[in-house]
């Protein structure tokens, strides 16, 4: 027998819907091969890991905060993925945006207003615009390729953090730990309700804008002829070159915000780990959303029942919770493989005899 | 052995199902050795499918294929090439950046000596009138010369039969009479060939037989040479074509369109720059551009469309107004439309709906689409149904995705699109590229009936035939250098051939007769 992917007219619609869930599924039994050859009993640890998390109103307040950052990012990358912009580096936006809304509370920590917080949301913003400012401008100056700049980039952002939490930024009476000063008041963002806190608002706000930007306005349909056929986008009279600055603004804002949304709340001051690598799963949660901003609020909740899963098996079955990443790997194999299905179909055929039999 | 089978090759009942869709359905085919077989039909008819099946690109559903009166499965091109069958496909697979005979080392199966090779590129380029120097690199050559590189390479492996795709649509038709002299010569030699075309006359000159698909079936088996084009075209088509009807009697009014001595540098190592090109369009007119592809024709288009800007906004004027550094919809929202030569991915986007390729061109031009920055889909929806009616563009639900048209429908809506608009000027590349002639009829009446309106039409084509069909005024283009623009009446192919050879070939060619 032969498999063969034969090429559809038109793409499927059933498919492009299907395709995460089909993948999701392959995960759990992909998952649960792993537990089993860790010699765990694949349900329990399954159930640990995925249902667990959701049976507490605790946990649940813990997924929507964890979910935050993922949809915040996920959206920005969406956009930035369907435009062709392959804006890796958002886990550096992110600590910039961070560090720059930091900067408000460290330099003036006696400026108590609701003002200091406004002000600190902004400061991440730009700081994430103007991170992501970079890998865009090298990419229209020097066609520098972005998927490259923009990952390095994180590394250097990464660094300066530690050396600013090591150095100036230290609070003096930290006991030497390498940590900024504690925020406080209106230095952090008030909560709604239990742990949940201003900040997944933002994140609704921000899936609902681009859903409406995405889907009705002039400049969603730009984003989606640029990544579709650059070609026919230059014919549109849309310039690539302020497409890519576009998108590299956009996500580098939104993972700014994520960034001071996290230190505004969670974490609470400066220090070098700020983030379990949001950055990068929010790449996940941008395909698995399907590029579009109400599937990433979808799959933003997921990827954060991974991270709170692989705590959980930690906890109770004292696996690593490395096995998060384990589990976000497969998932974004998977969804990748599965998104062949959505132009291709699988055909079986009956095996042919090898070779070519010339009649002499 | 005990007498030749009477057939080289032949197709018993072959059908191939895509989908739903019968793209060959009980297609018998038989070609004799040493026959020169046509194989003619509209775009869609299944040519490509039938020959892709021999050259074992594709595997039948059903039916067989025998080669000398045996049975035999043709898994792959590998295989097709070990049987003896070659082919010469319409876009080529040529390595810019190497020399000829590189090129034809990496086709060649097993090690090779390139120095060996050369010498025999040489000597069987020669023989067959094709002359090609191995060591020329391709990027340095003509489409026609590259063309020679593909016949070259498939002759090298001494084929039985010879598959060529459409092979004089980039000729010039001096290049074309030699082609046919290298086909006459092999045929004689006794290698079959089998001949895609669309060009009845050509094909009524130089073939033995015919075959004639429609729908994927065949219709017919004839003597091309004791039918006329028309009669030809009945059978493919299915019955009259439409006529086009010049009517040459308009008006020709003011100066539309204005190109003052345009310059355009090239923009990478393999695009052709325009030189010092001065053009005059006016209304009511209909001048076309004739040349060879690949001497500059797309960068022509992307210098008038505004894809490229021009380094003074005066070497192009629309109506007066300077606009060589106006962006493309600057240049639409005074008046000007444009239809490139790549349908899917220039044109439109392939994965967008209709709809919202109607929006791709006309978001600028059209209040009705665009409000305050929200795209209104229903404006959309009625201006490509208005376009689809009009253009008889037929498609299978109401508003599909570009790419599921065939290429003649797809063709009609993205000029319909355009005409839709009523444009002042109307800048066209190749506008019947690969489309059938029924839909090319529609869509050169269309072009004509534009311009009886009081439009300018700028038409690029390769097509002598489309050009003589339509045009008034003639100009040929040649590595970046437009002729002249000639009344129509006063050309003829031989001399539009002798422009597009252009003054470098010529005196290349006398240097050759010399030596």
């Amino acid at each position: 027998m032969r498999i063969l992917l034969e090429k559809r007219s038109e793409a499927s619609t059933l498919m492009a819907i299907s395709s995460p869930f089909i993948a999701l599924g392959l995960t759990v039994i992909l998952g649960g091969l792993i537990f089993a050859l860790r010699g765990f009993n694949p349900l329990e640890a399954l159930y640990v890991y995925f249902i667990e998390p959701l049976t507490t109103v605790w946990s649940i307040e813990q997924l929507i905060v964890k979910a935050t950052p993922l949809v915040l990012i996920g959206a920005g990358l969406s956009v930035c993925y369907l435009a062709n912009v392959w804006n890796i580096g958002a886990e550096g936006q992110l600590t910039v945006g961070a560090i720059a809304g930091s900067a408000i509370p460290i330099l003036f920590p006696a400026w108590q207003s609701p003002l200091t917080l406004m002000a600190m949301m902004l400061c991440g913003v730009l700081g994430g615009m103007a991170y992501g400012a970079i890998p865009g401008y090298l990419k229209n100056r020097f066609n520098a390729n972005e998927i490259l700049t923009s990952l390095m980039l994180v590394y250097v952002a990464q660094l300066f953090l530690d050396w600013l939490v090591r150095g100036p930024w230290r609070d003096p009476q930290g006991f030497n730990f390498p940590k900024s000063i504690t925020f406080e008041g209106w230095q952090l963002l008030p909560t709604i309700s239990g742990a949940i806190h201003l900040g997944c608002l933002f994140a609704l706000i921000a899936v609902i804008v681009l859903a409406f930007v995405m889907g009705k306005t002039l400049k969603g349909f730009e984003i989606r002829v640029a990544g579709n056929a650059p070609r026919a986008g230059r014919f549109s009279g849309f310039s690539r070159t302020r497409m890519v600055m576009f998108c590299f603004l956009l996500s580098g804002g939104l993972a700014g915000l994520a960034g001071i949304t996290e230190i505004a709340s969670t974490v609470g001051q400066l220090q070098p780990q700020i983030s379990p690598g949001y950055g990068f799963a929010a790449i996940i949660v941008a395909f698995l959303g399907r590029l579009n901003p109400i599937g990433v609020l979808f799959a933003g909740l997921l990827l954060a029942l991974s991270y709170i899963g692989g705590e959980a098996v930690q906890i109770s079955l004292g696996i690593s919770d490395k096995i998060a990443r384990v589990f976000q790997g497969i998932l974004l194999f998977s969804i990748l493989a599965c998104d062949t299905l959505i132009l291709y179909r699988i055909r079986f055929l009956p095996r042919h005899a090898a070779a070519a039999q010339p009649a002499e | 052995m005990t007498g030749e089978p009477e057939y080289l090759l032949e197709a018993l009942h072959v059908a191939k199902v895509f989908g739903t869709l019968r793209a060959n359905d009980d297609v018998t085919l038989k070609v004799k050795p040493g026959e020169i077989h046509a194989l003619l039909g509209e775009n869609g008819a299944g040519k490509s499918t039938l020959v892709k099946m021999i050259y074992g690109a594709l595997q039948p559903t059903s039916g067989e294929f025998r080669w000398l009166g045996k049975p035999v499965h043709i898994p792959n091109p590998a295989a097709a090439r070990k049987l003896g069958i070659g082919m010469v496909f319409q876009h080529f697979s040529l390595f810019e950046a190497l020399t000829v005979a590189e090129n034809i080392a990496l086709a060649m199966p097993g090690d090779f000596d390139l120095a060996a090779l050369s010498e025999r590129i040489s000597r069987v380029s020669k023989d067959y009138g094709l002359p090609l120097e191995p060591n020329a690199v391709v990027a340095d050559l003509s489409v026609g010369e590259r063309q020679r590189i593909e016949i070259v390479r498939c002759l090298l492996q001494e084929p039985r039969l010879l598959i060529m795709d459409e092979p004089t649509a980039v000729l010039t038709p001096q290049e074309a009479d030699q082609l046919f002299r290298t086909l006459a010569r092999l045929a004689r030699e006794g290698c079959a060939v089998l001949y895609i075309s669309h060009r009845l006359e050509e094909v009524k000159r130089i073939c033995h037989n015919a075959t004639i698909l429609r729908h994927g079936k065949v219709v017919a088996n004839v003597d091309p040479t004791l039918e006329t084009a028309a009669s030809l075209a009945r059978l493919m088509v299915g019955g009259d074509i439409h006529i086009v009807k010049s009517a040459r009697k308009h008006k020709i009014g003011d100066v539309r369109l204005r190109l003052d001595h345009l310059n355009l540098p090239p923009d990478g190592p393999f695009s052709v720059g325009l030189k010092d090109i001065s053009l005059e369009v006016r209304a009511g007119e209909i001048i076309a551009i004739a040349g060879v592809a690949g001497n500059g024709q797309s960068e022509l288009f992307d210098a008038l469309s505004g894809e490229r800007e021009l380094a003074r906004a005066d070497m192009l004027l629309i109506d007066g107004t300077p606009s060589g550094k106006s962006g493309i919809n600057e240049r639409r929202d005074r008046g000007a439309a444009f239809v490139p030569e790549e349908r899917l991915g220039h044109g439109a986007v392939p994965s967008f709906s209709l709809s919202d390729n109607v929006v791709l061109t006309r978001h600028s031009t059209d209040e009705t689409l665009v409000k305050s920055g929200v795209v209104q889909k229903s404006g959309a929806t009625e201006v490509s149904g208005r376009v689809s009616t009009s253009f008889d563009v037929r498609k299978a639900k109401p508003d599909p995705e570009a790419r599921s048209l065939s290429g003649g429908n797809l063709q009609k809506f993205v000029i319909g699109r355009e005409l839709d608009r009523k444009p002042g000027i109307l800048v066209v590349n190749q506008p019947t590229w690969g489309v059938d002639a029924g839909a090319s009829a529609t869509i050169r009446q269309a072009i004509i009936d534009l311009a009886r309106d009081g439009s300018a039409v700028l038409v690029i084509s390769q097509d002598l035939d489309e050009i003589f069909e339509i045009a008034d005024r003639i100009a040929v283009i040649s590595r970046g250098e437009l002729s002249e623009a000639h009344p129509a009446s006063q050309m003829s192919a031989e001399k539009i051939g002798l422009l597009m050879a252009g003054a470098h070939e010529v005196k290349e060619a006398r240097h050759a007769h010399i030596a």
